[in-house]
């Protein structure tokens, strides 16, 4: 039977799609970085790339931006995640954040900084909200608050992304630990909540989703869209400063591009050491903390302040969402008034040409990578089961790579290797770039339901004399629609949200929703933006709520599948 | 051809320790009982005989089933029954869907629901076959359970403690109607249970797994 023997393969097969694209481009920039680019009639190796990125007085200052807000980022987050599941988790406060932010995980990061920036800048809603009653601006006052030269709004806006982010990974992560009983026993040895929490189930969660944090870090470090919105230009970070130079038109700066793409590659190792090393240092200092016996002196105020750090970072993306709404909506607004003088269509009709166009293209484009990244992880999924293989930690490990390497470092390379060996750009190579990033986060998402199956399902319908064909096709795919349409919706967010691998693979010719947007953030039309970003953000929510509806409409004369 | 179930020289270990050992037969309409204390590899053994054996243990030792040697066929072509102490509807099928999911291939529409009709009122649940599995009872599901696996026409039945998830008055009931329907199509049975009341009421041979 041929699918006997294509089954197999598919784990081989999947691996390649996901490591070989990130193999090639690191091989691809590495050339380059050292003078060799045929394809611009120049051969290497030489050091003239990387002398000519040194002499760029930014450079100093680009590199300390990307590791400073990598590290700041990706520091607060875990703090408010762990403050706010120590001091509240169990609690009905917690069940509420909880419902707050989950829908917000699939919000695109673009959308989120776009209407966050709408809020905090000095003509934004707060500053709108407060004059001229508090502040007495009757105008916007000329603050660098957005792109302030320290990245600080760069920072808040990827933490309010990525705290719902890390909560629900940590979530997922609990119902491996049991928390219940040693919560009871700590609280019984007369520790407070809060502190009990953190010295005796951090520890086993943060072993849980550590590498779902090295993710966190290494995307801030790297991101570009985001910085583009919410982060400085004078300089701009490392990550920008090699998009600007793989888009100029003359084919020497990819040479630059490439020797700055293996400078982000270290830097991000050196993050990721240092990040390794204080996990040792802050273990050490944890294990001293634990041996004074403290109960929690201080537990009462650290509670309130990281239930208000989560609030804020809830309200930030949701309020944001709401702020791009209004403008997409709006007619004359004069600062300082809260709402516009009238409601208008007329921004939508004017972008409705191309919001659909972009639309289509990132539906077809998310689609298309979706339902391959699940097709392969089915199957190898299946195959798994079938072949009885064995997933070790390395393994799990080859799945994370994609995300730890930074797309800046890969992209560019993979680009110019595209370039040299004659294949054009476009929506095809685009398709495969963004399976690199989907296909991990959809087996990330349906690998446990699919494995806790009930193996002895199986077993029946075997006895029941159903072939391994068909107690897939009608007994365990159908059990499990639900986490099947949610790994889809997670593909469609992920691909959705994609920036740099449709700028740079697409050659700057394919036009999603996301790039539309971010080419707008310069020009600071914000009704544009508004229906841009409130665009993006439906592209990216409406799957979760049609992952939601389906099984719950097929099913809804199935009790036994309603929470499962 | 001998009718019946048998174990020739079966031996089952993990990571190269013996974990059991049995050479039985089972006649047709005859129950063997396999007792022991739990760990003892009970059910490692029927996993064994229905072909799913976990890649961490190794078995030697032939299966033979009806003069057929099954030991290496695919699970879905034993031909071997198996009920659990859950009752393993499929929950996104109807009652009637999961009999239907039992029932041999073959005939047309308005015979196999006939022969799905008749099923259920066999076991007293005329007009249950458009029914939630999730809403049954716990002896109405084990009973549908009972007919699913015989609609597919095994030559043998496995029981993995079926009847220990059900109270006492049930359990009886349920046990007696698995063993009356087993013997009147004359299946071999092997029957699991750590309960010497399942054990007396199967009335066949009893052997007791002792770990070695």
């Amino acid at each position: 039977m041929k699918a006997r023997r294509f089954l197999p393969l598919l784990p081989m097969i999947t691996l390649l799609a996901m490591i070989g694209p990130v193999l090639a481009g690191l091989y691809g920039a590495v050339l380059p970085a050292f003078g060799h680019l045929p394809a611009a009639g120049l051969f290497g190796p030489s050091l003239a790339p990387f002398e000519a990125l040194f002499a760029w007085q930014g450079l100093p200052r680009a590199m300390f931006l990307s590791v400073w807000i990598g590290l700041a980022s990706t520091t607060i987050s875990l703090l408010i995640v762990a403050l706010i599941m120590a001091g509240w988790s169990g609690t009905r406060s917690f069940t509420v954040l909880e419902r707050m932010l989950s829908p917000l995980l699939s919000v695109p990061h673009a959308a989120a900084a776009f209407g966050f920036a709408f809020l905090i800048s000095p003509s934004g809603w707060i500053s709108r909200a407060l004059s001229p009653s508090v502040t007495g601006w009757d105008r916007p006052p000329d603050l660098l608050i957005v792109q302030d030269p320290w990245g600080l709004s760069m920072i808040a806006g990827l933490v309010i992304k990525e705290v719902p982010f890390l909560m629900l990974i940590a979530l997922a992560a609990i119902g491996q630990v049991d928390t219940k009983r040693s919560a009871m026993i700590v609280q019984a040895l007369g520790y407070r909540r809060l502190t009990g929490w953190l010295k005796t189930v951090f520890p086993l969660v943060y072993a849980q989703i550590k590498f779902p944090i090295y993710v966190v870090l290494v995307y801030a470090m790297s991101v570009v869209d985001v910085a583009v919105i919410l982060g400085p230009n004078t300089p701009s970070t490392l990550s920008v400063q090699i998009v600007k130079l793989m888009s100029d038109p003359d084919l020497g700066m990819r040479l630059q591009a490439a020797a700055g793409a293996l400078v982000q590659l270290f830097l991000v190792i050196g993050a990721l050491g240092f990040w390794l090393i204080m996990e040792r240092v802050v273990r050490r200092f944890g294990l001293a903390w634990i041996g004074t016996g403290q109960r929690g002196k201080y537990d009462t105020i650290t509670r309130q302040i990281g239930l208000v750090l989560a609030l804020f970072c809830a309200f930030s993306v949701s309020f944001g969402i709401a702020s791009l709404a209004i403008w997409s909506f709006a007619g004359y607004w004069g600062f300082p008034d809260f709402l516009p003088d009238q409601f208008i269509l007329k921004n939508w009709m004017r972008h409705s040409d191309g919001t659909l166009e972009a639309l289509g293209e990132t539906v077809l484009i998310g689609s298309v990578a979706t339902l391959t990244a699940l097709a392969l992880t089915i199957g190898c999924l299946e195959a798994e089961y079938r072949y009885k293989l064995r997933v070790t930690s390395r393994g799990m490990l080859l799945l994370y790579l994609p995300l730890l390497v930074p797309q800046t470092a890969f992209l560019p390379g993979l680009q110019t290797l595209m370039l040299n060996v004659g294949l054009g750009v476009g929506r095809g190579p685009v398709i495969f770039a963004h399976l690199v990033f989907v296909l991990p986060y959809v087996f990330l998402s349906l690998a446990d339901p699919f494995r806790a199956w009930d193996a002895r399902m199986g077993t029946i319908a075997a006895a029941l004399r159903a072939s391994p064909d068909r107690v897939l096709w009608s007994v365990r795919l159908p059990m499990l629609l639900r986490p099947i349409l949610t790994a889809a919706a997670v593909g469609l967010a992920v691909s959705v949200g994609q920036y740099l691998p449709t700028l740079l693979i697409g050659g700057g010719r394919i036009e999603t929703l996301t790039t539309e947007a971010v080419a707008l953030a310069s020009g600071g039309d914000r009704r544009a933006i508004g229906v841009y970003g409130l665009m993006q953000t439906a592209a990216a929510l409406v799957p979760f709520s049609l992952a939601l509806l389906i099984p719950a409409i097929v099913w809804r004369n199935r009790r036994g599948l309603r929470h499962g | 051809m001998d009718k019946g179930l048998e174990l020739h020289d079966v031996v089952i270990s993990k990571g190269g320790a013996p974990l059991l050992a049995i050479s039985k037969s089972v006649a047709s309409g005859e129950v063997l009982t396999v007792m022991g204390p739990s760990g003892v590899g009970k059910s490692t053994l029927l996993a064994y005989i229905t072909g799913t054996l976990a890649p961490d243990f190794e078995a030697a030792g032939r299966i033979v089933l009806d003069g057929h040697d099954i030991t290496d066929a695919p699970p879905h072509a034993r031909r071997v029954g198996i009920l659990f102490q859950d009752d393993l509807l499929f929950p996104h099928l109807s009652v009637g869907a999961n009999l239907a999911f039992g029932l041999r291939v073959g005939g047309t529409k308005f015979e196999r629901q006939q022969k799905i009709a008749k099923a259920l009122d066999e076991v007293g649940l005329s007009g249950f076959a458009d029914r939630d599995p999730a809403t049954l009872s716990g002896g109405q599901k084990a009973r549908v359970a009972l007919m699913r696996m015989l609609l597919s026409e095994p030559c043998a039945l496995l029981l993995d403690e079926p009847f220990s998830r059900l109270d006492a008055a049930l359990r009886a009931q349920v046990r007696e109607l698995v063993f009356a329907r087993a013997k009147a199509r004359a299946l071999p049975v092997i029957l699991v249970t750590h309960d010497a009341e399942d054990a007396a009421a199967a009335g066949g041979e009893i052997v007791t797994l002792v770990p070695i």
